[in-house]
């Protein structure tokens, strides 16, 4: 039971804000003490794990590209493109995306689009420009519901997209998984079985987003 | 072959500059503390396998002691006003598309058509790692294309990337650290503590519970451990595998699968999947650091009871 004194750690500690660094290290620190580990070994667990997913940050390698657009005006462009078209609000804009999402993951192609390629630049602006162009006062508010929903839109398309295609990390674990277990299945049996789950993810997030649009409307005529 | 290395190579240059940009920027009054931290990410880029397990280590310490002491501010390298934004936008038009869409063009290119490739002596690109590498790829022939057709300065990509990077500042090492942090809590068996927990004190003598158990098991084990990787093999090996298909019968492509989804629905709902949830509120300069989870627990949570209806339907035709 004393091992997972860590996660009180976590969860404690993301909740009172302190920083989450701070909070990860002392979670590891806890969880090595409880487990019979040395300060010394947690430190050494830790860095190597540290070391070995240096992938998850090498990501950031876009920022330099998506700086130099916005230097030269993208987010503005991406503003008052939207509002020529006179028909497309937020709502429809981000279903669109969702789809688009949806259907790239399933494809395997989950890094062609993201939070700090897409969303950032052209989505969440076009997403503001969409709702200003309808009469939506952005006041800090409305702009932090209109970007967190822009977020929100790619993270449900990327998740309830990628485990239809059969060569993705969560189709090759279950595979692996269930084969140490001695169940022998073909990867595509567990890709066509996350298309109900897609489908219905499709349906939810949609709703919801006309919903949002509906709701940004109304504080609009108010 | 051209393997993972040579990205981190780019990384580590791009993260010293970084650090070198920070320390000569006289408008940040913790200029030292940017300069160190992302000298340290740096650091790790370009060194971190000669560094040693305790190398690394203290290094990681040193970049939370950085953060969780306030020493990290933000850069403010000379960019361009809103209004000459403004003026740029009319001037370059649609072209202004064409760097970020150059982005997802070279990595399809990537994937699609660089990842087959085999030279003589094997593939041309580390097929793990393709997408990765595709991706560093696109950023560079982006960067250039931005560069040259919007007529930016040569600095501007290091001064641009750094700003954004202090933008999004400490939460952008978070997932890594995340990561690390899933290491230890699997040297310390947490998850296994976790699964007979929730084998040994919930009773499961009914199709409807088990399937229940399973989902939101996995749901909750995944906001606890940040990513539903974690969470699969404890709960499909003490629930979903010797339950649900054993005891049950259902089908173990369906339970598998359906059981990983309900796990992304956590996924949506916990800040410790940072890269998805805490990173963009950084991004996106949003006020709050949970607004994007805000936006999707009213997703998840239907999402999550149509998983458990999907599965008790589907699993057990």
């Amino acid at each position: 039971m004393l091992t997972l004194l860590g996660v009180a750690v976590v969860v404690v500690g993301f909740a009172v804000r302190l920083n989450p660094l701070l909070v990860v290290v002392m979670a590891a620190f806890v969880t090595g003490w409880a487990a019979g580990l040395t300060p010394v070994e947690v430190l050494a667990a830790f860095g190597k794990a540290f070391n070995e997913n240096r992938f998850v940050s090498a990501a950031y390698l876009v920022l330099p590209v998506i700086g130099v657009v916005e230097r030269a005006g993208l987010q503005e462009r991406a503003r008052t493109l939207i509002g020529r078209f006179r028909g497309v609000s937020v709502g429809p804009l981000l279903v669109v995306y969702l789809l688009f999402r949806q259907l790239t993951s399933a494809l395997g192609l989950t890094s062609i689009a993201g939070q700090t390629q897409s969303i950032r630049p052209i989505v969440a602006p076009m997403a503001e420009g969409a709702a200003e162009a309808r009469g939506v006062t952005l006041d800090a508010a409305t702009r932090q519901d209109v970007r967190a929903m822009a977020a929100a839109t790619d993270n449900v398309g990327l998740f309830f997209g990628e485990d239809i295609f059969i060569a993705i990390g969560s189709i090759l674990l279950m595979v692996g998984f269930l084969a140490t277990a001695g169940i022998t299945i073909d990867p595509i049996h567990l890709s066509l079985w996350a298309i109900p789950t897609a489908v219905v993810a499709f349906v939810i997030h949609a709703a919801r987003l006309m919903l949002f649009d509906r709701a940004l409307r109304r504080r609009a005529a108010a | 072959m051209i393997k993972l290395g040579v990205v981190y190579l780019l990384a580590g240059l791009v993260f010293a500059a970084f650090a070198v940009l920070s320390a000569g920027d006289r408008a940040n009054p913790k200029r030292f503390g940017n300069a160190l931290f992302w000298g340290l990410v740096g650091l790790s880029f370009l060194a971190g396998d000669r560094l040693g397990d305790i190398g690394n280590g203290v290094l990681v310490l040193g970049l939370a002691l950085i953060a969780g002491t306030g020493q990290l501010g933000r850069g403010q390298p000379a960019t361009t006003s809103p209004d000459e934004r403004k003026a740029l936008a009319a001037r370059f038009g649609e072209r202004l598309f064409i760097p970020a869409l150059t982005l997802p063009v070279v990595v399809a290119f990537g994937v699609l058509v660089l990842k087959p490739l085999q030279l003589p002596d094997g593939p041309l690109l580390d097929p793990k790692q393709a997408t990765l590498i595709s991706l560093a790829l696109a950023a560079v022939i982006a960067t250039a294309v931005g560069v040259i057709l919007l007529r930016q300065p040569l600095t501007s990509p290091l001064q641009e990337g750094r700003r954004l990077a202090d933008t999004v500042g400490w939460a952008a090492l978070l997932p890594q650290m995340l990561a690390a942090l899933g290491a230890v809590f699997a040297l310390a068996g947490v998850g296994q503590v976790i699964g007979d927990l929730v084998t040994t004190w919930i009773p499961m003598d009914a199709r409807l519970t088990a399937v229940a158990v399973y989902c939101l098991g996995m749901a909750g084990f995944t906001m606890i451990m940040g990513n539903a990787f974690a969470a699969f093999p404890v709960m499909t090996a003490g629930v979903g595998l010797p339950i649900l298909v054993g005891q049950f019968g259902g089908d173990p492509a369906v339970v598998a699968s359906i059981g990983m989804l309900s796990g992304f629905c956590g996924t949506l709902m916990t800040p410790l999947a940072a890269n998805f949830n805490l990173v963009p509120a950084a991004l996106l300069e949003l006020p709050n650091r949970y607004a994007v989870i805000r936006a999707q627990i009213p997703t998840a949570l239907p999402l999550l009871i149509a998983n458990m209806v999907l599965m008790y339907v589907l699993a057990f035709r």
